[in-house]
């Protein structure tokens, strides 16, 4: 990978040594009851973003994802809100963020007096944060230390023959050269586990790939609904299986080195698949709501940014980390350019290859890395969403590499 | 599946219209051929080379049939299994949700993925 671009990426360095690409401060609502202050209180900042959890009752993957998602390496601090009757367990989290050396505080409603005197609070926190704390330590990152994650959403005919494999370009660039890179969704893989078998870098990680698409297909089966959305079939795809191929071509043609679940941080360089699909037998209902639960969990294993190909258009970016936007259809690009980072659908008409796309993409996520805003970060996209999982830690089998 | 995209039409040469091909066909064997922007009922060349008459309008990143598909043959797409046909399909029609099913989940689609 050349790092051909002028500006040079400077990291934000934590004090837990991670290093990020933005410098954002996390406002986490620990029940619903408790998101509408923490919107007061991160309103009219930019780099202020609200993440949370609306249940009631307590779930070990939420408090896991939120541990992730508070120490991520684009997080430099973060102010959690409770409400204060709810099951959710804010001294362990406060006591994760303190040990990651990120400043925290905790601002429990019924405590402070109710809504006004808690927004008050968390800005004037804020604030001080700001006016007290010296500059964070800005260090030098190459594209290689940038963990990249990738998602596909609003998919049509189009995705599979121009935005994704571009993807599946940049991935094998990305890992060739020592980077780290990871796509997800075992239940859009339907189809595709025993290809992606031959290609584990063990045998064992092979037969946990294909089990984890077998779990993908009975989980879905039990709910009644694949990944597949009617806006799918309208662009023309008709099949999970052909929705699937398409996906797959996402994560290039290189070794994969590992499988994660969401929250479980990436253990070093490689291609890893991430699972999004719950263990167990089914519960708490579909297990991914929308295409931002699973942003939120590629981030929640360390992505520092997220690529994401659409042919219908979509238009969403997440709290935490930027997402790219890589146009898979040239109408959608035509209409809906502004939300858009890359028009891939030339590739479509002849306009360009596939080669020269991934070249723009490699030179987006640098000139992203370097602070330049994305499309969706500059229209304001902070979408976040966490629901209630059944979901552990992936074991050794699943990661060959890790030590 | 290699993870190696088709190549496009065009190669990046300036287009003409009469001869760009308008239907890709992504791996050879395939079944099926993609159509690379809106298609009106008539002749239109593959990037095979070869005419296909297609017999009804087709929208673009939707499937056409490039052959006579019999009912519970597999079709396949990018070399690849995309489900089987429900119905006997005949050279140049349009594929879609009502000729092929899924081999695993049914598909959901509000008026059968047509708007």
């Amino acid at each position: 990978v050349s790092d051909s671009p002028a500006a040079p990426i400077l990291g934000y360095l934590r004090g837990d040594g991670r290093v990020g690409i933005r410098d954002t401060v996390a406002v986490v609502y620990l029940v619903e009851c408790a998101r509408t202050v923490a919107e007061a209180i991160a309103a009219g900042w930019e780099d202020v973003h609200v993440i949370g959890f609306g249940g009631c009752y307590p779930n070990t993957y939420a408090q896991r994802m939120l541990e992730e998602l508070c120490t991520h390496p684009n997080v430099g601090a973060a102010v959690l809100v409770s409400l204060g009757c709810e099951g959710f367990d804010r001294e362990e989290l406060a006591e994760v963020i303190e040990a990651s050396g990120r400043p925290v505080t905790t601002l429990v409603i019924q405590d402070l007096g109710g809504t006004r005197a808690t927004i008050t609070r968390g800005r004037v926190w804020i604030e001080d944060l700001r006016a007290s704390s010296a500059r964070t330590r800005r260090v030098p990152m190459k594209l290689s230390d940038l963990v990249v994650g990738t998602i596909c959403g609003g998919s049509d005919g189009t995705s599979g023959i121009t935005a994704n494999p571009v993807v599946g370009r940049v991935f094998d660039v990305l890992v060739a050269a020592g980077g780290t890179a990871v796509f997800e969704e075992t239940g859009e893989l339907i189809g595709c586990e025993h290809h992606m078998a031959t290609r584990a870098i063990t045998e064992a990680l092979g037969r946990e790939i294909e089990a984890r698409v077998a779990k993908a297909a009975e989980y879905y089966t039990a709910m009644g609904h694949g990944s597949f959305s009617p806006g799918n079939a309208e662009g023309g795809l008709t099949t999970l299986e052909e929705k699937a191929l398409g996906a797959y071509s996402k994560s290039g043609s290189g070794p994969i080195h590992g499988v994660v679940t969401p929250g479980q941080r990436i253990p070093g360089p490689g291609l890893y698949l991430l699972d999004v699909v719950p263990d167990g037998p089914p519960r708490w209902g579909f297990p991914n709501i929308n295409d931002n639960a699973e942003i939120a969990e590629l981030i929640a294993c360390g992505a520092h940014v997220v690529l994401f190909t659409t042919g219908r258009g979509s238009v969403v970016g997440s709290a935490v980390s930027p997402v790219i936007k890589i146009c898979a259809n040239p109408e959608t690009y035509r209409r809906m350019s502004d939300d858009m980072d890359l028009d891939a659908g030339r590739i479509l008409e002849g306009r360009a290859t596939i080669g020269e796309v991934a070249d723009e993409l490699i030179d987006a996520i640098h000139w992203t890395a370097a602070g330049r805003p994305t499309a969706s970060e500059r229209l304001g996209h902070r979408e976040f969403v966490l629901t209630y999982k059944t979901s552990e830690p992936a074991g050794p089998a699943c990661l060959p590499t890790a030590r | 599946m290699s993870g190696q995209p088709p190549l496009p039409p065009g190669g990046g040469a300036r287009r003409d219209e009469r001869v760009a091909p308008t239907l890709l066909l992504l791996a050879d064997g395939d079944d099926v051929l993609i159509a690379a922007c809106d298609l009106r009922p008539g002749p239109h060349l593959a990037s095979s080379g070869e005419d296909v008459l297609v017999t009804e309008p087709v929208q673009l990143g939707h499937k056409v049939a490039a052959r006579t598909i019999a009912a519970g043959a597999s079709v396949v797409r990018c070399g690849v299994p995309i489900g089987s046909a429900s119905t006997d399909i005949e050279r140049g029609a349009w594929v879609h949700t009502h000729n092929l099913m899924s081999d695993y989940l049914a598909t959901f689609a509000h008026r059968g993925g047509q708007r």
